[in-house]
């Protein structure tokens, strides 16, 4: 156990977190045909849509509530009402998820008075599901936003009490899939379950929906894919569910509890322990032996350990995540040998007093700078907001987290699984490796022969602005 | 801010739009609503001021997901990147500590950053709350001596042009007129008979592309006093009142600023497009009809006539395999009449214009360009713009970045002309820059590629593979 830092900062600088309701739409978006429908001024929404847009390179789907001064001030529930009986009539959603915000929250707003209005002055969209969530911008971060969200899915949408023992499907496993998964993270997951002959759920299905696809109806406004409302009601066939990250305990509560349906969890699935871990619970499942691709991969990843030793022990990094990913990434990098100088959290959690690094907070990037600074880190770990500290800082970056907006690929990144380590060792070792500064040359003034030691490279003359080379003109 | 400074503030006499039932100001309907709120349009207009620290007072929601969004370049100073926020928490907002958080937020960036001078953001939960911020600015603006000003911007209060307008509203009170220029240096002096001070309204510098265009300024002896806002710096702001002449560059939002120049100091103004070669030779033009320099004005023509023919010279092969392709060009205000201009004379057919947050006189330039059938879509719906795209045969869409992905799922070119975008258009370089892109995006051989089937989908291709495997 380390202490967590904790300070009281009037002014958050260069913020690494990220609200709640953005995190709550992101696990809508892993649903089929939905849309999420923030409770909120219309700017949430616009901001948190590009956000997603430039993280994703994808359309996104996104509504708002659009309050304004008057609704402010008289309340809002017509707001809500409209905004709902529009996204039925134009889209024909399946499932709306209604999300709260800070200014819905501090203005006291009744969302379930909103919805049972609803209910009652437009009977005819009785069939769209509509989950509301609680999701203040006041507390927590993306992936508590995320987790209250998939809370709020399940309590809706899953089918209460077991199945009966014949309606079990013996290969079906429910997979509930957290924040810090990447699309391609999950499509990875999803084959490594089908190697056992197990048929996954996924909750939500961000693989199916943000995986970046081009599909023959062109745009749509809805989600293009995600976890279907019937896999929903199947959740409680399943012979169990595995539940990736500590994020989502209170969700695979609620889950258990409703369906019977036994689970088992696991931290994350980076690194050769936490591989073993899943690799070992499926084969048991299925009752099959481990197949021999998954054997391969696994010694693919012993040898990129070996392999990546060299550099990652010898290595100071500092990082900075939601709690869950944090914990992924101290664990790999630890278990490398690497030492984690500081890990700084977005948002408390119980996961950061587990984790192996030397100081470990819950803070901006502002204190990552800090830390990194004062203890000449070689690499920092975070988002894409990192790319400026790291210059300033003169060491490397790895992008990890939200948002990823300067980096192409990074819904497709895989970094769980024995070939995703291995990825993940790759592209620390890579990071380091580009970042590294050269050893400066030492010339002896002894020397026999004299070179004219380099002097340092002159200010180049200011070029004389001119819009058009001249001798364009005469060609 | 109350109601009726609320709706004093949609009011602008410099506007024809005014009283014209301000589509451009509707209410938003709830469930279909595109685009950013007050807050939004207020911080977009003041965050390129370089040098300034601008700190968002709210819950981590208004700032989380947007800080380091815009993409205005700086040639100097780079606080305006760092991200601030006073992030309430539940607490502070239960026990109405936001005020007294505030306070001390505005220390610490004063300490730790020697800005010259603080923006505070008020949004919608302050707002709410009722926190007094004039109060606590003037306080602070006090004890630590730097210009701290209040920039009252719930996201509730309207949407973004509203907000952009505002912001102009809180540099008139707060910060034009508070400073003298200073004085020429000696050595720019020589090569001209005068120099003219003057000031652009509404230039954001997006991906630097003002840079394109300054050399001009330069050339023509137009010392720019400041540019609203883009590359700017507080300083420059203060003395925006010496000017002798005003361009209103892009936002038709910010036009109460060039207005109240006109009226309290006598600036006269005029509005103008860098985008495109004869919309900046219109511009340069402007500039010198209004500061009655006949030395500028031959100068000035002498420069044009130069400019124009390098760059009609180096578009001229790029016109040729534009020509006759057919644009929609989908920008709201006034960016939605200077692209139409500028794809025009590149030998486009601009088919549609989007005229969703344009005035009537935007409009009116828009139908003197186009002619008086000029289709005009006034809808964001997504959807929609996609129908109208196939419906007219267009060749590419020119938009904000939020259509870059609806587009190119539907298999579409796309030219994005939003203030994030990191390339330049403006002046005559970058008018060469956009039909360079637009060539690139509208000619590249991966549209006919996706379009194609795979080939065992193709017409009579089953049967093909059916044998092949087997």
């Amino acid at each position: 156990m380390v202490d967590v830092v904790q300070r009281a900062k009037a002014l958050v600088v260069n913020p690494l977190k990220v609200s709640q309701p953005v995190g709550a739409s992101l696990a809508f978006l892993g649903l089929a045909r939905t849309m999420p429908l923030e409770h909120g001024a219309r700017g949430c929404t616009a901001f948190n849509k590009l956000f997603f847009m430039r993280h994703f390179r994808e359309p996104i789907a996104l509504q708002t509530t659009a309050m304004d001064v008057a609704t402010v001030v008289m309340g809002a529930d017509e707001n809500v009402v409209q905004a709902l009986h529009t996204i039925c009539a134009q889209h024909e959603p399946e499932v709306i998820g209604l999300i709260t915000t800070g200014l819905t929250e501090t203005q006291g707003a009744d969302v379930p008075h909103s919805l049972k209005a609803f209910r009652t002055k437009y009977p005819e969209w009785s069939r769209v599901a509509i989950v509301p969530v609680s999701a203040s911008d006041t507390l927590g971060c993306l992936e508590t936003g995320y987790a209250q969200a998939l809370r709020a899915i399940i309590e809706e949408l899953a089918p209460v009490g077991g199945t009966h023992p014949a309606a079990v499907r013996p290969m079906q496993v429910n997979l509930l899939a957290p924040s810090m998964l990447t699309p391609g993270d999950i499509e990875a997951l999803k084959v490594w379950v089908e190697a056992f002959g197990l048929v996954p759920v996924v909750l939500p299905d961000l693989a199916d929906s943000l995986d970046g696809h081009l599909t023959a109806e062109g745009f749509s406004a809805l989600t293009y894919g995600g976890t279907t409302r019937e896999q929903l009601a199947s959740l409680n066939q399943s012979v169990a569910t595995l539940v990736i990250g500590r994020s989502l305990d209170a969700a695979a509560d609620t889950l258990r509890a409703r369906t019977d349906v036994p689970d088992f969890r696991f931290a994350h699935l980076t690194g050769l322990r936490a591989c073993d871990d899943f690799t070992f619970t499926l084969a048991r499942l299925a009752g099959k032996a481990v197949p021999p691709g998954i054997e391969r991969q696994r010694a693919q990843l012993l040898d990129a350990m070996v392999d990546s030793q060299f550099a990652l022990g010898a290595a100071r990094v500092a990082v900075a995540a939601d709690p869950d990913l944090l914990a992924m990434l101290c664990d790999t990098l630890v278990g490398q040998g690497t030492e984690v100088i500081v890990a700084v959290g977005a948002a408390a959690s119980p996961v950061l007093a587990q984790l192996a690094a030397q100081t470990v907070m819950v803070g901006d990037l502002e204190d990552l700078e800090r830390q990194a600074r004062a203890r000449q880190a070689h690499l920092i770990v975070t988002n894409s907001h990192g790319v400026d500290i790291a210059a300033r800082l003169g060491c490397g970056l790895l992008r990890a987290g939200y948002p990823l907006n300067d980096l192409a690929g990074a819904q497709a990144r895989q970094w769980v699984g024995y070939r995703g380590t291995r990825q993940l060792l790759f592209d620390l070792v890579n990071a380091l490796t580009l970042s590294r500064p050269a050893k400066r040359p030492y010339h002896s003034k002894l020397r026999q022969i004299a070179e004219a030691s380099p002097q340092p490279a002159e200010a180049s003359p200011q070029p004389i602005i001119r819009l058009f080379p001249e001798e364009r003109l005469e060609s | 801010m109350n109601q009726s400074e609320l709706q004093q503030l949609q009011i602008e006499p410099a506007c024809a739009h005014d009283g014209k039932g301000k589509s451009g100001c509707a209410r938003a309907t709830p469930g279909a609503t595109q685009g950013g709120c007050f807050f939004d349009g207020a911080r977009n207009a003041l965050l390129p001021v370089t040098d300034a620290a601008h700190i968002v007072h709210g819950p981590i929601g208004c700032a989380g997901s947007s800080w380091d969004g815009r993409g205005s370049r700086s040639s100097g100073p780079t606080l305006y990147r760092i991200g601030m926020t006073t992030d309430l928490a539940d607490m502070d907002v239960i026990m109405g500590r936001g005020e007294k958080r505030l306070f001390h937020a505005i220390r610490r960036a004063v300490e730790q950053f020697r800005p010259a001078a603080v923006f505070v953001y008020v949004t919608c939960v302050p707002a709410l709350h009722g926190d007094d911020v004039e109060a606590v600015t003037r306080d602070a603006s006090q004890r630590w001596g730097v210009p701290v000003i209040p920039v009252d911007c719930a996201g509730f209060y309207g949407g973004k042009n509203l907000g952009n307008r505002y912001a102009g509203e809180v540099l008139l009170k707060h910060v034009i007129g508070t400073r003298e220029p200073a004085a020429l240096p000696m050595k720019v002096r020589a090569p001209f008979r005068r120099v003219h001070d003057v000031n652009l309204i509404g230039e954001w510098n997006v991906g630097g592309e003002f840079w394109s265009v300054a050399p001009i300024f330069d050339e023509l002896g137009l010392r720019i006093l400041c540019t609203l806002s883009g590359d700017a710096r507080f300083a420059e702001i203060q003395t925006m009142h010496r000017a002798r002449a005003s361009m209103v560059v892009c936002s038709k939002a910010m036009l109460n600023v060039a207005r109240a120049l006109a009226e309290r100091y006598d600036i006269p103004f005029f509005e103008g497009s860098f985008y495109g070669i004869e919309n900046t030779s219109q511009a340069i033009r402007g500039f010198a009809a209004l500061l009655a320099d006949p030395d500028l004005v031959q100068r000035a023509e002498r420069l044009i006539a130069h400019e124009e023919a390098n760059a009609w010279a180096w578009t001229a092969p790029l016109r040729k395999r534009l020509r006759g392709k057919r644009a929609l060009v989908f920008s709201g205000g006034h960016k939605s009449w200077s692209l139409v201009g500028a794809m025009q004379e590149l030998g486009l057919k601009v088919v549609a214009a989007g005229t969703e947050k344009s005035t009537e006189e935007d409009k009116a330039r828009i139908r003197a360009l186009m002619g008086p059938k000029a289709r005009m879509i006034a809808n964001n719906d997504q959807t929609a713009l996609l129908k109208t795209f196939l419906e007219y045969g267009a060749d590419i869409l020119v938009a904000g970045d939020r259509y870059i992905y609806p587009t190119l799922k539907a298999r579409i070119p796309f030219l994005d002309v939003d203030h994030v975008r990191d390339i330049g258009y403006a002046g005559y370089a970058g008018a060469v820059e956009l039909a360079q892109q637009l060539v690139t995006s509208i000619d590249n051989p991966v549209w006919q590629a996706v379009r194609q089937p795979a080939p065992w989908h193709a017409a009579g291709e089953a049967h093909t593979v059916a044998q092949a495997t087997f």
